[in-house]
């Protein structure tokens, strides 16, 4: 996809002004953070859980290699194939790869961030194979051409009569703005695609080190029908999901839906765990998993490491009042929202996403709803210090900044300029006791008044009396 | 004889300082009236936070060094800002720890205060008293309340003040897109924002709005103002401290 993060605030200004989104956006921030503070409410241990997932995630971080060994391993076991793949290229080619093997033509598709991220939808078209994706969400984007706004709710940024107009284009029916019309319209649609597809593709929330298993959760079920009725189940997953043990994941199961929608559980919660066996009724012949480095294992050991701990709740940009504004798109790249702003940079380069990370107030709340703990405003402030190290922070700020540090590091000149700005203030303030309209001070005063000092310095005034 | 009230540094911070100069009056009145013996260290500047968050390591760390320096030898650093003392907690992340100076940043953190964190500590609460009357909304500052953890305290204060009624907003812990250098970095989000709170802020009904950081309050007032809603903002040490007969932030002198 086209990466529009240098034009965050260009985006920003469109999204805010755009009624039927923030229609959308409101319905996101009506639902999710309040089912996910009942559904905490209602259990007690949830704390003691996140600080559990931390460290364990910590101690597969530091193991990682290990995990991922014993995972292969155990793939390999069962009769399944892994794939190495450092970069996203290495990964399209490989999945293409796997495809024309199998001489597909269609392949099905369970939802999956990675292969958003390793854009493989627009490789395979271009390579002669059609992707059909049968998450309900990506299904609608996809006949829409467009992608997701969000990492668990792709088509969140979407009203009912946009999806009721793209069924109505796409399915050839008469139009229906009953959703469970449309529900049933897209079942039919897709059936007859899970039954022709000759490979399916899913991601995975987990793999298993110990079992060689991979994990989907959804609400759907269309993962499971992606992943049993074709010949060949390819799993892309990310490396940072590896678990050592079942029990293991059974923590982070507890954690992920609760955090994301506020469900204790995950409707299907399904394990693949190698090609079908002679005594199974079903499942695919051939089992693959594509393995996407793609950045990751250069933040491990930096200050980015804790970044890899994110199990893609949504939780921090359900949560995020900036996210809430101005909804997922206008990142401009694959992940949106706190989590977007400090793992994009990583993938497509600081000098592209540096609005990302700088588009936070630090208001913490993203770091307060993380499941697994991550803190995300000083992951957020370190591209900020890459920023600045590499001379890429805008010029006004860097020189804005460094003129009032230059004062702030003389106390005597400080005061000065403290009383110089508070004269100022006051006299343009007169009677009022605010100003309107100030210059160089746009930013502010376009949309609010800036209230000016009630008398001389707090300095000024505590030499005087004393 | 030696004087036995313990010292207390005051960072004054640079917007009670320029713009609100009160509110560093009502916490040398509140501070003295809790026992403590205080002092205004006149090397102190600013934080360092502007810097900090805009990924300046080096000014970040300078300025970190001549606060330290400030204010040693007092008992305790308290300031009336969450944002502020949130700051002042952050020092030891600037220094490596086999920096001396490392050791000295976590020593200041341990000292260092938000005024009515710290007033809940250490002030006898039968002693406060205010002519203060009237409905009012609190604001939590998200660095005071998701660094410091405070969002009880200024509450359990202001229970103190039979005329104080507390009339809760929506998403009162929800930011007000002030956030340093964001709302002019990002204009149009932080109105969005601040725009929200104001609506949250309106539907209580209250005649006050308080709140325990000005840059947070700056940013409320001038968008309540602009939208000609008539609730009067103040920080909430002007009400602890009985010092609410100057105008409101933002209002006309006189009146």
């Amino acid at each position: 996809m086209e990466v529009t993060s240098q034009d965050f605030k260009k985006n920003a200004h469109i999204a805010l002004h755009d009624a039927k989104l923030q229609r959308a956006l409101g319905n996101l921030k009506a639902g999710f953070p309040g089912k996910r503070a009942a559904a905490i409410a209602r259990l007690p241990e949830f704390d003691a859980l996140r600080d559990q997932a931390r460290d364990l995630k910590n101690h597969i971080l530091a193991h990682l290699d290990l995990y991922l060994e014993e995972f292969e391993n155990n793939v390999t076991a069962q009769g399944g194939t892994v794939h190495w793949c450092r970069t996203a290229e290495d990964a399209r080619k490989t999945i293409l790869e796997i495809c024309r093997q199998q001489d597909a033509k269609t392949v099905t598709k369970g939802k999956s961030m990675v292969t958003e991220e390793i854009a493989l939808n627009e490789y395979l078209e271009a390579n002669g194979v059609t992707p059909v994706e049968t998450d309900l969400g990506e299904y609608i984007l996809q006949l829409r051409n467009d992608h997701p706004s969000h990492i668990v709710a792709p088509a969140i940024h979407l009203t009912l009569e946009d999806v009721a107009e793209a069924f109505h284009e796409h399915h050839q029916r008469p139009k229906s703005d009953d959703p469970a019309v449309l529900m049933q319209e897209a079942r039919e649609m897709l059936r007859k695609q899970f039954v022709a597809a000759d490979v399916g593709i899913t991601g995975a929330n987990f793999l298993i080190a110990e079992t060689g298993s991979t994990i989907i959760c959804t609400n759907e079920g269309n993962g499971d029908l992606t992943q049993t009725l074709p010949k060949t189940h390819i799993v892309v997953s990310s490396i940072e999901k590896v678990v050592p043990t079942l029990e293991d994941m059974t923590l982070f199961l507890r954690l992920l839906a609760r955090s994301a929608t506020g469900q204790e559980f995950t409707v299907y919660n399904t394990l693949s765990t190698g090609p079908r066996r002679t005594t199974d009724q079903d499942g695919p012949e051939n089992f693959h998993v594509v393995l996407v480095d793609n950045g990751r294992s250069d933040m491990v050991g930096t200050e980015l490491q804790e970044m890899l701990r994110c199990i893609r709740c949504s939780a921090c940009m359900n949560h995020c009042p900036v996210y809430g504004a101005v909804g997922g798109q206008t990142y401009g790249w694959v992940y949106p929202g706190p989590m977007g702003s400090v793992l994009t940079p990583q993938m497509i380069g600081i000098e592209n996403a540096g609005l990302l990370p700088n588009a936070s107030t630090f208001c913490g709340k993203c770091e307060e709803v993380c499941p697994v703990r991550i803190p995300l405003p000083k992951l957020m402030r370190h591209w900020r210090d890459k920023e600045w190290e590499k001379h890429l922070t805008p010029g006004a700020a860097r020189s804005g900044i460094g003129i009032w540090a230059f004062f702030a590091k003389r106390p005597a000149l400080y005061r000065w300029l403290a009383q110089s700005s508070n004269l100022f203030l006051r006299l343009v303030g007169g009677k009022r006791g605010r100003v309107r309209k100030l210059p160089l001070a746009g930013g502010w005063t376009d949309y609010r008044d800036m209230p000016a000092p009630s008398g001389k310095t707090f300095m000024q005034q505590w030499q005087e009396r004393k | 004889m030696a004087n036995p009230r313990p010292r207390v540094g005051l960072f004054v911070t640079c917007l009670a300082d320029m713009f609100r100069p009160e509110v560093a009056f009502a916490s040398v009145k509140l501070l003295e009236l809790a026992g403590f013996e205080v002092e205004v260290p006149e090397r102190q500047t600013c934080c360092g936070q502007p810097a900090f968050n805009s990924g300046d390591r080096k000014d970040s760390a300078a300025i970190a060094q001549q606060t330290i320096e400030a204010f040693d030898g007092f008992e305790y650093v308290v300031g009336p800002s969450g944002s502020c003392i949130g700051m002042l907690h952050h020092y030891p992340e600037l220094f490596a720890e086999s920096d001396p100076w490392h050791q000295r940043a976590l020593e200041l953190k341990s000292r260092a205060f938000e005024i009515t964190s710290f007033l809940a500590l250490h002030l006898d609460m039968d002693k406060l008293s205010s002519s203060f009357s009237g409905k009012v909304t609190y604001h939590d500052s998200c660095s005071g309340l998701r660094e410091l953890g405070i969002k009880k305290q200024p509450r359990v204060l202001l229970s103190k003040l039979p005329g104080v009624q507390i009339c809760e907003m929506e998403e009162a812990e929800t930011c007000c897109g002030f956030g340093g250098t964001f709302c002019v970095k990002y204009p149009e989000i932080s109105n969005r924002m601040v725009g929200n709170k104001s609506d949250n802020i309106r539907a209580t009904g209250a005649d006050t709005l308080l709140a325990g950081d000005l840059g947070c309050l700056l940013n409320m007032v001038g968008k309540l103002k602009r939208e000609g809603i008539e609730v009067q903002a103040r920080h909430v040490v002007e009400v602890l401290a009985d010092m609410v007969d100057t105008p409101a932030i933002g209002e006309a002198k006189g009146v």
